[in-house]
This record gives structure tokens, C-alpha cells and sequence, in this order.
């Protein structure tokens, strides 16, 4: 018997010691590898590697981009996974719940099948096709969202959506919401049929909206997914790197509009040719998506609801 | 035309995606390198010289070269190539046409393995100025007082158009040549003009009496290639350094506390802001990309665009048959210019370079000369209607309309060429400009307030003791 479990380990061993180290060499030592060069002035062309201690991180304060950069991931951290999990939800509510009510209750609405593959279509695409897509959206002489405006009469309402550092913000957000939404709705509807009917048709028998059960009941059960989602987009959100460099003037632009930390970060190493100041940036945003993780798990705990 | 790869010195990056995603990963890996660098010395094999090899070349290395294979292709050096391998039947070369020379040729900087001569072009490319400080490049003094090979009595660097030398220069020293001729000014349709009988003017007045007329006609006057506000700087940049001569823009590239305030460059940044003001500016330019702004001319939807000389070449698939564009001089802001109507904003690009540490640099300076002969880039030249950076290379050649328009325009500058330095030294100041031009197309900056912010980044670059200074 102890020769067994002496046995099992080894096999345990074996099957798990070459992940773990593939893991530290590709993950792990990178990770360290960007924290030394953070405190480094290195070109990325150079042997020769200078030791400037915080200095990186302390022009990092002064850098108007790079503040820029930090307000505009924040603003898109506070817009973004808000926006899409309220719509994931409701469209996830539409399709398993929005049809005719049946004598037994709730009823998914028909064609409810078409909807999700079709909101789900977006995520098939690469964000830097659905970038490419939208700026010819966006396009302000051309494109379908000022055609559509001037179609109805609307022509006030026509802008150079990207070109405009009022709204370029919100286009790009905009954008991100579309791509990722339709995953979202389908993870909820997966997690919505699995909520027993008669729970949901007591809620009817006591006399029950159907806001009313969607907040009270249905929200509640899929509480853990919704958790899971929020932190997702919040790291989706503190990137945004590949839409802004396709979409924006600049890249970033108009006049830092819409700079983000990941494309200072690009900009810094392959442009300017500082490494090490990149991998300053690359370093902080690894402690905010830590900080924001973190944050996002604890505060959103709650009581799980146990079904049966 | 694939975009992205015409190989202009100041395209931004603007196709290369998530990588930011993968930096993380990918800057430390390096790091490995970086540590890891030997201080082995490179072995500068070197034979005997003599007229028929000047430069010493070992007869038998083998040449690696890697070319940047963007919007030129790489026919041209392969032809290069063949002449070398006619010239040294023992030597092997080895040829890379690639895309991203950057990403390629960094990790083999790093470790001092780098190939005999790099072709560091292309959006993907690596910044000249770290490359020097760095140093990493071979001075190519000797190749430009060698003869050159088309006509012995006369130094290689006597065969290049003006400014080619310079434009390599860094600290007194020439660390790339650059084998492109291209020339700023704006472009429109012959035909268009003659048909509407629009005369193109040499004043800025008569720019502003012209784009009332085209306005008239129901025309745009300018577009502009919004996404990108650099290409509007160009003509900015030109009309400032007409009026003001070459010591605005020496004090411009030299950092001089306020030089971005001088009165040329406040007026010829008014001049932008004018054309905006009365509405000449095709609506909705500041979200266009280079492309859709360059569609938009090419469609006639707007008489005028900003534009280098590799325009043509790069509008080739969209131009509709007989639009017979031409690219003319800037206007000049007013009488009291110190460069003629002629004079142009010129640079050669297309950055060929020999590394330190190359194993066979003889070999690398030898492909340049031959390269930079009239017989190569006269090939060239056929290849991609473009201007190569050898003096009389067209010569008898048909061209077509705009590089034939080029050609011309670069004939009557004669000596007359400029061309700012600050974009290749200080890319960080590069950006700043762009963005407040960007805002001055808009009206949402005056002229002051675009020259106050400038201003503002170029005294925080001077300031900025880890960045190296150049002065001209």
C-alpha cells in the first residue's frame, strides 16, 4: 500500500515537474527578467546594460503621456466591464427569458439559438480585424455610423468619431463592448439554464416581474460567473493596446486622447528605443492588473447561493 | 501597395499589433542576450588594396546581406548582389529580403552577430540614433572618399545628391547611407487644374486665392492624411525654413531655447490654421488615415494633398487612368523669404548601414559601392519609379508623370534642399509635434499656443540629461 502511494507521487511528479518548469522558464522568468530591466537603461540594441535604480519609475510621473495613459485605462476600467456585463445580462435575459410566458413560466424567446451565435460572431474575429472593421465605421465621410446619422436627418449628430478627442474615447470603448459582449451573453445563458425551473417558477407563483426576477433571483444565482467576467474585462479594459494602435489618430491620438499604458509602452520600446523605460511601464501595469484582480475578487464576494 | 512598407525615414508604426501583449515576454528574453554579450572582437578580415579593390575586400568572405523588402521590393539589391558576385567569383552572398528588420537584426545586435549591411528600413526599423550610441555601426568615411565605381575619378561621395551625406551624419560621423531620394511638396492633377484652369501658385496669397476657387467649384481645396498630422508638418515645416532659412532650422534641430517661437514658424503655422479657418480642408480629414485621405485625392473629392515623393508609387493601384499627378514646390509665405519658391524640404531615405561588428565590413562597404553606382540605382530607379540618391541616375529615362514632376522639382532646388534632423534625433519630440499640428489642423490649439507646446517638449528633451544630444 505505501509502495502504491510512493508510486503515485512520482507519477504525479513526472506528469506535472516539465509544466512547471516550461512555466518558469516562459513565464516565470520573463516576469523576473522585465523586473530587472525596468531598473536598467537599456536600447535594446546594446550589450551594455546601465543599473538606474527607480529613476524609470520616477520619470514615469512626469510623463504626460503616460498620465494620460493611466486616466484614459482607468476611465475604460470604470466604463468597460460595467457596460458589457449589464448588456451580456440583459441579452442573455432576452434570449432565455424575454418570450411569451408559458402556463409553466419563464420561456426563451424564439430563434433564441440565432441570437447567440450571432452576437457571439464578434469574438470569432481578431481584435485587430474588428479594429480595421470599425474604422471603416467610424469613417466620417464614408462610414456607416455618419451615413446611417445623414440617412435620417441626423447630420448634426455626424463627427469625425476618431478624429475628435471628445469622443475618440468613447468609439474605441465602444468598440471593445461590441467584441466581447456576445462571449459574455453566451457564458451567462449557459449559466441561466442551468437555474432550476421550479425556482424560477415559484418566483412566478408569488407574483414576481420579471425585473424583479431577473435582480432578485437570476443575478444572485450566476453571481460567480458575472465575478469571473468583471475581472476578464477588467484586464481587457487595462489593455486595449491592438484597437487604439489600428483605430486612432497618432496612434493615440487626437493629441493623446486615447493613449493607453500598452501602447506607451510599444512606443517607448520599438520607437524611442528605451527598454528599459518600457519595461518600467510593462511593470506597472502588472501591479495595477494585480491591484485591480485582487480588488475585484474581495469586493465583490458574496454569500454563494446554494441551489437544492 | 502595401502601406505600411513604404519606406519612408518617419512612417509611424501603424500595422505592427499586440505585441505590446507580448512584450513582457519578449524584452526579457533578450535580456538573456544582454548578459549574455560577449566581448569577442569582430575579425575586420581585410586584403590588400588596389585600384581595382579600394577598399580591400577579401576575395574569397562570404557577404551576408539583409534587405528590407517593403514597397521597393528587393530586386535591386539582388541585382546589386550579382554584381558583387561578378566582381569577387570566390565570395558567397548570402541575401534576406525580410519585412520587420528591426525584430530580426535586434537579438543579432545585441550579441554582436549582425550580418555585413542592413537595409534598416521599414516601419519595424531600429532607431539610427541608439544604434550610433550604442556604437554599433561602421563609420563609412572610407566608402564615401573611395572612387566610385562608375566613374573612377570621382569620390562615391561626389556622385550623391545634396544632403544624402548628411543625412547619415551623426556626431560628425557618417553611420548610414541612405540610398532613396525623396522630396516633400503638394500634389495635384494636371488634368483637374488645366481643366478647371487653376494655375498652381508660388505664394501663400495665391494659395489662399486659389483654394477660394477650387472651394467655388465645389471641390475640396486641401485633404490631409489626418490620422498621421506629420504630413501636414511637412509643408508647416518647409514654409517656416523658406522664410527663416537654414538658421531657423538649425536652432530648431539644435534645441535653442525658444526656437519653436520664431516668427516663421509662427506664421507659417498660422498659414495651417488659415486653410482650416476658411473651410478649405476637406471635413472630416483629421480621422482619415493616409490611405483613405490619399483615396479621397485620387478620387478628386479634394484638389490638393501634402505628400512625399513616394506618393505615386504608393497610389498606384487606386489612381484612376490619365490623373497624371505632380508634386510642386510649397508656396512661399511672403517677400521676405530667405530660400526661393524652389527650395525643398528633401531627405534621402532607405538606410544602408555596415554593423560594427560585422564579420566581413570590407565586404559590406564594398556592396554600397556598388549599390550606390550608377548602374544599380539607375535599375532601381526602373524597378519603382523612384528617385534614387545618385546624382544624373535617371538621366534619359522615361518617366512617368510624378516622378518625372519630381524629378524637375528636385533640378530647380539645386542646392536649395533642407531637411530637419529633430525627427530622427529625438523621435520623442517627433510625436509632439505631430500631436499640436494635429490639434492646429482642428482649431483647437492656436498658432501660439502650437508653438507654446512645442516649445515646452523640446526645453524638457534639453533638459533631459539621459537622452544624447546632436547639434548640426
Amino acid at each position: 500500500m505505501a509502495a502504491m502511494r510512493h508510486g503515485k507521487y512520482r507519477f504525479l511528479a513526472g506528469a506535472i515537474l516539465p509544466g512547471l518548469l516550461l512555466y518558469a522558464v516562459f513565464v516565470l522568468s520573463p516576469y523576473a527578467q522585465a523586473f530587472y530591466l525596468s531598473l536598467t537603461d537599456w536600447t535594446g540594441v546594446s550589450g551594455e546594460v546601465g543599473f538606474v535604480g527607480l529613476d524609470n519609475f520616477r520619470r514615469l510621473l512626469d510623463d504626460r503621456l503616460f498620465l494620460s495613459a493611466l486616466r484614459n485605462n482607468g476611465l475604460m476600467l470604470l466604463v468597460v466591464p460595467l457596460a458589457t456585463i449589464l448588456l451580456g445580462l440583459l441579452l442573455a435575459a432576452l434570449v432565455n427569458f424575454g418570450g411569451r410566458r408559458g402556463s409553466t413560466g419563464l420561456a426563451g424567446i424564439r430563434g433564441g439559438e440565432f441570437y447567440k451565435i450571432a452576437y457571439f460572431f464578434p469574438q470569432l474575429l481578431s481584435l485587430p480585424i474588428v479594429a480595421v472593421l470599425w474604422q471603416f465605421v467610424y469613417h466620417p465621410n464614408e462610414g456607416l455610423l455618419n451615413g446611417f446619422l445623414r440617412a435620417v436627418g441626423l447630420d448634426a449628430l455626424a463627427h469625425a468619431w476618431l478624429g475628435d478627442p471628445a469622443l475618440a474615447l468613447s468609439a474605441v470603448m465602444a468598440v471593445l463592448v461590441w467584441s466581447s459582449v456576445g462571449f459574455y451573453m453566451v457564458l451567462f445563458s449557459a449559466a441561466m439554464e442551468s437555474i432550476p425551473r421550479d425556482v424560477l417558477e415559484a418566483a412566478v407563483l408569488d407574483g414576481a416581474g420579471r425585473l424583479a426576477t431577473l435582480r432578485r433571483i437570476i443575478v444572485p444565482l450566476l453571481w460567480d460567473n458575472v465575478q469571473v467576467a468583471f475581472v476578464y474585462l477588467g484586464v481587457l479594459a487595462l489593455d486595449g493596446f491592438a484597437v487604439v494602435q489600428v483605430m486612432t489618430a497618432g496612434p493615440g491620438g487626437p493629441d493623446g486622447a486615447t493613449e493607453v499604458i500598452g501602447l506607451g509602452l510599444y512606443r517607448s520600446a520599438f520607437t524611442y528605443g528605451k527598454f528599459g523605460y518600457a519595461a518600467a511601464m510593462g511593470v506597472t501595469l502588472f501591479f495595477l492588473t494585480l491591484a485591480f484582480a485582487v480588488i475585484a475578487l474581495r469586493a465583490s464576494r458574496r454569500e454563494r447561493v446554494e441551489l437544492s | 501597395m502595401d502601406p505600411s512598407s513604404t519606406p519612408v525615414v518617419r512612417r509611424p508604426n501603424r500595422r505592427t499589433l499586440l505585441r505590446a501583449a507580448t512584450i513582457g515576454l519578449a524584452a526579457p528574453v533578450l535580456t538573456g542576450c544582454v548578459t549574455g554579450a560577449g566581448d569577442e572582437s569582430s575579425t575586420s578580415a581585410r586584403s590588400e588594396t588596389s585600384a581595382d579593390n579600394p577598399l580591400g575586400v577579401p576575395e574569397k568572405a562570404p557577404l551576408e546581406v539583409v534587405v528590407f523588402k517593403g514597397g521597393y521590393g528587393d530586386d535591386y539589391a539582388i541585382n546589386a548582389e550579382k554584381l558583387y558576385e561578378q566582381r569577387y567569383p570566390s565570395a558567397t552572398v548570402d541575401h534576406k529580403g525580410i519585412q520587420k528588420v528591426g525584430e530580426a537584426l535586434q537579438p543579432r545586435f545585441v550579441a554582436d552577430t549582425p550580418p555585413d549591411v542592413v537595409d534598416n528600413t521599414g516601419a519595424g526599423r531600429l532607431d539610427l540614433a541608439t544604434l550610433v550610441a550604442a556604437k554599433k555601426l561602421t563609420d563609412l568615411t572610407e566608402l564615401l572618399d573611395a572612387p566610385s565605381l562608375h566613374d573612377p575619378t570621382r569620390k562615391v561621395r561626389d556622385t550623391l545628391l545634396p544632403g544624402v551625406v548628411e543625412d547619415g551624419t551623426l556626431d560628425g560621423k557618417v553611420y548610414s547611407l541612405n540610398f532613396t531620394y525623396t522630396a516633400w511638396g503638394l500634389w495635384y492633377s494636371k488634368p483637374q487644374f488645366d481643366r478647371h484652369g487653376w494655375t498652381y501658385p508660388s505664394t501663400w496669397d495665391g494659395m489662399l486665392a486659389l483654394c477660394a476657387e477650387i472651394k467655388k467649384a465645389g471641390i475640396a481645396p486641401w485633404t490631409y492624411q489626418g490620422k498621421y498630422p506629420e504630413y501636414l508638418n511637412d509643408p508647416l515645416l518647409t514654409m517656416a525654413a523658406k522664410a527663416g532659412g537654414p538658421d531657423l532650422v538649425k536652432a530648431v534641430d539644435n534645441l535653442q531655447p525658444g526656437a519653436w517661437k520664431q516668427q516663421p514658424l509662427l506664421d507659417a503655422a498660422t498659414a495651417v490654421a488659415e486653410l482650416a479657418g476658411r473651410g478649405y480642408l476637406l471635413s472630416g480629414s483629421e480621422a482619415l488615415s493616409h490611405t483613405e485621405a490619399q483615396a479621397a485625392w485620387s478620387q478628386g473629392k479634394a484638389a490638393i494633398i501634402p505628400c512625399g515623393s513616394w506618393l505615386e508609387a504608393e497610389q498606384k493601384g487606386v489612381t484612376p487612368d490619365g490623373f497624371d499627378m505632380v508634386m510642386a514646390a510649397v508656396p512661399t509665405l511672403g517677400a521676405g523669404d530667405r530660400l526661393p519658391y524652389g527650395a525643398l524640404l528633401a531627405a534621402s531615405s532607405e538606410s544602408f548601414l555596415v554593423p560594427a561588428k560585422a564579420k566581413n565590413p570590407r565586404g559590406g562597404l564594398e556592396f554600397l559601392r556598388i549599390l550606390f553606382s550608377q548602374p544599380a540605382a539607375r535599375r532601381f530607379a526602373e524597378l519603382n519609379s523612384t528617385l534614387p540618391s545618385v546624382a544624373g541616375a535617371t538621366d534619359g529615362l522615361t518617366v512617368s508623370s510624378g516622378l518625372g514632376s519630381v524629378r524637375a522639382a528636385v533640378a530647380a532646388a539645386g542646392a536649395n534642399t533642407f531637411t530637419y534632423r529633430f525627427r530622427t534625433w529625438y523621435a520623442p519630440l517627433a510625436k509632439a509635434v505631430d500631436d499640436a499640428t494635429g490639434e492646429l489642423a482642428t482649431r483647437r490649439v492656436t498658432p501660439a499656443q502650437w508653438a507654446d507646446r512645442i516649445q515646452r517638449a523640446a526645453d524638457a528633451l534639453a533638459r533631459d540629461t539621459t537622452v544624447a544630444k546632436y547639434t548640426r
